[in-house]
């Protein structure tokens, strides 16, 4: 009898700068195939706890565990450049300034990780690339340049080389964020597909919409704490705390 | 202006060009070689390489080239370096190149957007794989035109080993002045010779940056 034990871990999370404390001890689970959607004012920290997850902004206290695999285990400096590195390749990561490489092709972006970490060539990898480009859309941009598409195109080929490592959990940093408004529901589409085959995914978003419709579970943070979480239709619809009530009224003030 | 004179003795000016080219080749070359290690030093890990890398370029840079070739040239067999007239000219001023190139290159590679390096890291890119797949090659590229301008002052800067006597076009023009009396001619033939070789070097620095650049 094993005792079930939850996909994505995170353990008194605590993060500081200096006396300035941006995570104050989160604790939070996300079951596999779970979305959790992370909303809350800019300096909130929710940003900072998504980039904890990979190790990208390392924690100053606690404990992020994968799949029973501690992410941010304190070892030297060879080997935890490994330990790193194999943890990252099961974790995807979408920014908002899709950090596509600009001197590769949309072909090259998608293949260039999987080519060099798990020795796949030629046939094979275009097959991948392929594949992954027509998942979110892009296989007719193959052959393009990241300068030579839009917003929209760029976010979807970046979900695309993130998916070609096949991870196990994606982490989506504000994806949306710095797309024009015409541009932002292709890479919800994308996003949504996703959702609908299961994949583990946080997000970060200031979408409330969005959040609603995907995300099986919500959270509200601010000043680096978790003020409220629950489903969509509750930290929506009817929040308790005042904070989450006036961040939701101010928010949606400003989308009007 | 005497130009017949000129045409008379130009040719003799093109073996002196030969040397400057020659010069310039590889002063480039070691300072290329200087630039990589300077710049690797300055972005390394490890203070003390980052010490030594800001030395050599404060040094290099903070000290007129000339004293630097007469300290070499003049001043080494006084504490045991040997070299003739042509190898001091060439470490001299390809180690004072480098120094200029050292920057050149570091500038390059940190303007690199911190999210390239941060995309490739989550795809579980190592550091070292990070560097050479995604750093590099975007900073190759912005080093083209900045190097090109170190080149450029590196032909010029050729002209510096007449004062140890090595002979280049300078110290050839200088030495038909003593018997033609023609100093304006003299110079003139220098001079075009030089502007020769920098806009062929800058055609060929124009050429390798377009064809590198991305679409």
């Amino acid at each position: 009898m094993t005792e079930k034990t939850p996909f994505v871990e995170i353990r008194h999370a605590q993060k500081s700068y200096g006396s300035l404390e941006v995570l104050k001890d989160i604790s939070l689970t996300v079951e596999r195939g779970e979305i959790v959607a992370i909303i809350g004012p800019s300096g909130s920290g929710k940003s900072t706890l998504l980039r904890a997850i990979n190790d990208l902004d390392p924690l100053t206290g606690g404990e992020i565990i994968l799949d029973g695999v501690q992410v941010n285990k304190s070892l030297p400096h060879r080997q935890y450049e490994k330990h790193i590195n194999e943890m990252r390749q099961q974790i995807g990561m979408v920014f908002q300034h899709f950090n596509l490489f600009p001197h590769l092709s949309v072909r090259d972006n998608v293949t260039m990780a999987p080519k060099l970490l798990k020795g796949i060539s030629g046939k094979e990898a275009d097959k991948l690339a392929e594949e992954q480009l027509a998942h979110v859309g892009m296989l007719e941009r193959i052959d393009y340049y990241p300068s030579q598409l839009s917003g929209g195109q760029k976010q979807r080929v970046a979900i695309a080389r993130a998916l070609a490592m096949q991870p196990k959990l994606m982490l989506f940093d504000e994806a949306t964020s710095a797309l024009d408004p015409e541009l932002v529901e292709e890479v919800n589409l994308v996003m949504k597909k996703l959702a609908e085959e299961h994949m583990t995914m946080i997000i970060v978003t200031h979408e409330m919409d969005f959040a609603a419709s995907v995300c099986d579970r919500v959270l509200f943070m601010d000043q680096g704490v978790v003020v409220e979480e629950g489903p969509p239709s509750k930290v929506f619809k009817n929040p308790d705390k005042d904070r989450t009530k006036e961040f939701l009224r101010k928010h949606l003030e400003g989308s009007k | 202006m005497d130009i017949d004179l000129m045409l008379r003795v130009y040719p003799y000016f093109l073996e002196a060009a030969w040397v400057t080219i020659q010069l310039s080749v590889l002063t480039i070359l070691l300072g290329l070689a200087c630039g990589i290690l300077g710049a690797a030093g300055r972005l390394s890990r490890f203070a003390l390489f980052r010490f030594i890398a800001a030395a050599y370029v404060s040094f290099f840079r903070g000290t007129p080239a000339l004293i630097q070739l007469f300290l070499l040239y003049f001043g080494g067999p006084q504490v045991g370096i040997q070299l003739d007239a042509f190898e001091a000219g060439v470490i001299g001023l390809g180690v004072n190149i480098g120094a200029y190139m050292t920057e050149t290159m570091r500038g390059a590679i940190i303007s690199i957007d911190k999210g390239q390096i941060e995309a490739s890291r989550t795809l579980g890119l190592s550091r070292f794989e990070t560097f050479r797949k995604v750093t590099l090659p975007q900073a190759m590229r912005l080093m083209v035109r900045p190097l090109g301008v170190n080149i450029n002052a590196q032909i010029k800067g050729t002209a510096l080993v007449a004062a140890i006597s090595v002979v280049e076009l300078t110290y050839t023009a200088q030495r038909y002045i003593g018997s033609t009396y023609k100093p304006f001619e003299m110079f003139l033939i220098a001079g075009i010779l030089y502007l020769i070789i920098i806009t062929a070097v800058g055609k060929l620095v124009t050429f390798i940056d377009r064809r590198v650049r991305l679409p």
